[in-house]
């Protein structure tokens, strides 16, 4: 496998969506090349900044508002 | 009855009727996932909390159809979608129907010099994309045109598989891949114009020849 394949592939690879004996595939090309094995990481990196940048608390006023409509007591966070 | 509280016509639960405990047991947990979607998705804080206060009615009403097994998650999001969709994009004439360049991938990687440079500073790059403030990420992913903003979200937020997207945005997996795929990468482009704009680019180490 060359480097512009496992690019193409290595998202499907990175979101767990490619069948066992692709992702041996990529496996295998990430072992054996660092650049792609380094922009592989670098991926799973933003990927992580971005969930951990856009986290968002339910205001206490929505879960109030949201617990009287369905006329329940408020469950703890 | 009290204004704003479910009709549940007796005035009690009905056999075969919603629980409202056990539906709160399962569906509040979700509330912040769902309500940061909804912020990005609607880019204001007053639809963003109208849309799940709506998810959640709308999800309770539902439940009694809600099966045991099923993905309670890809539901909730089903049904946040389907109301933004529905109601509050309704407020704008048409959707963004936009069609993204394409961008090579690793467009951020490569942007810092990853591919070229072996030895690249690896820690340099993190520290770029810790520096990045939240707003900025924000605004960038809320920056997306709306069907790549919500693949992006679903995939990379959220965790979804393609196949629980493409039931959740009603597309097929392959529309499902392309929007993820060009969204991400437009979204480390507008990253990278920030940081580019803002001094944030990795500092090559002179003493390792970079």
């Amino acid at each position: 496998m060359d480097c512009d394949h496992a690019i193409f592939r290595v998202y499907e690879y990175l979101d767990g969506e490619l069948t066992v004996w692709k992702r041996r595939a990529i496996a295998r090309h990430l072992d054996e090349c660092p650049p792609c094995a380094q922009g592989y990481s670098f991926e799973i990196e933003i990927r992580r900044v971005i969930v951990s940048k856009c986290r968002e608390e339910a205001p206490s006023a929505l879960r109030a508002k949201i617990a009287g409509a369905l006329g329940i007591a408020i469950p703890d966070a | 009855m009290t204004p704003g509280r479910i009709d549940l016509g007796t005035g009690g639960t009905l056999p075969g009727m919603a629980d409202p405990a056990q539906f709160a047991e399962l569906a509040m947990p979700y509330m912040s996932a769902l309500y940061a979607a909804a912020l990005r998705m609607t880019r204001n804080p007053t639809d963003a909390e109208d849309l799940v206060q709506e998810t959640y009615l709308r999800a309770y009403r539902g439940f009694e159809g809600f099966r045991e097994g099923t993905n309670l998650k890809a539901w909730l999001y089903k049904i946040l979608t389907n109301t933004f969709i529905n109601q509050y994009r309704a407020k704008k004439r048409r959707p963004d129907q936009v069609e993204l360049d394409d961008t090579e991938d690793f467009y951020l990687f490569r942007r810092m010099g990853g591919l070229e440079a072996a030895d690249a500073n690896r820690t340099a790059e993190s520290e770029v994309l810790d520096a990045l403030p939240d707003a900025e990420v924000k605004e960038a992913l809320e920056a997306l045109p709306e069907q790549f903003r919500m693949a992006v979200i679903l995939a990379d937020i959220e965790g979804f598989s393609y196949k629980e997207i493409a039931e959740i945005l009603d597309v097929p997996i392959g529309t499902v891949m392309s929007r993820i795929h060009r969204g991400r990468k437009q979204l480390q482009k507008r990253l990278w114009e920030y940081a580019e704009r803002n001094n944030l680019r990795p500092r090559v180490d002179s003493a390792t020849g970079g």
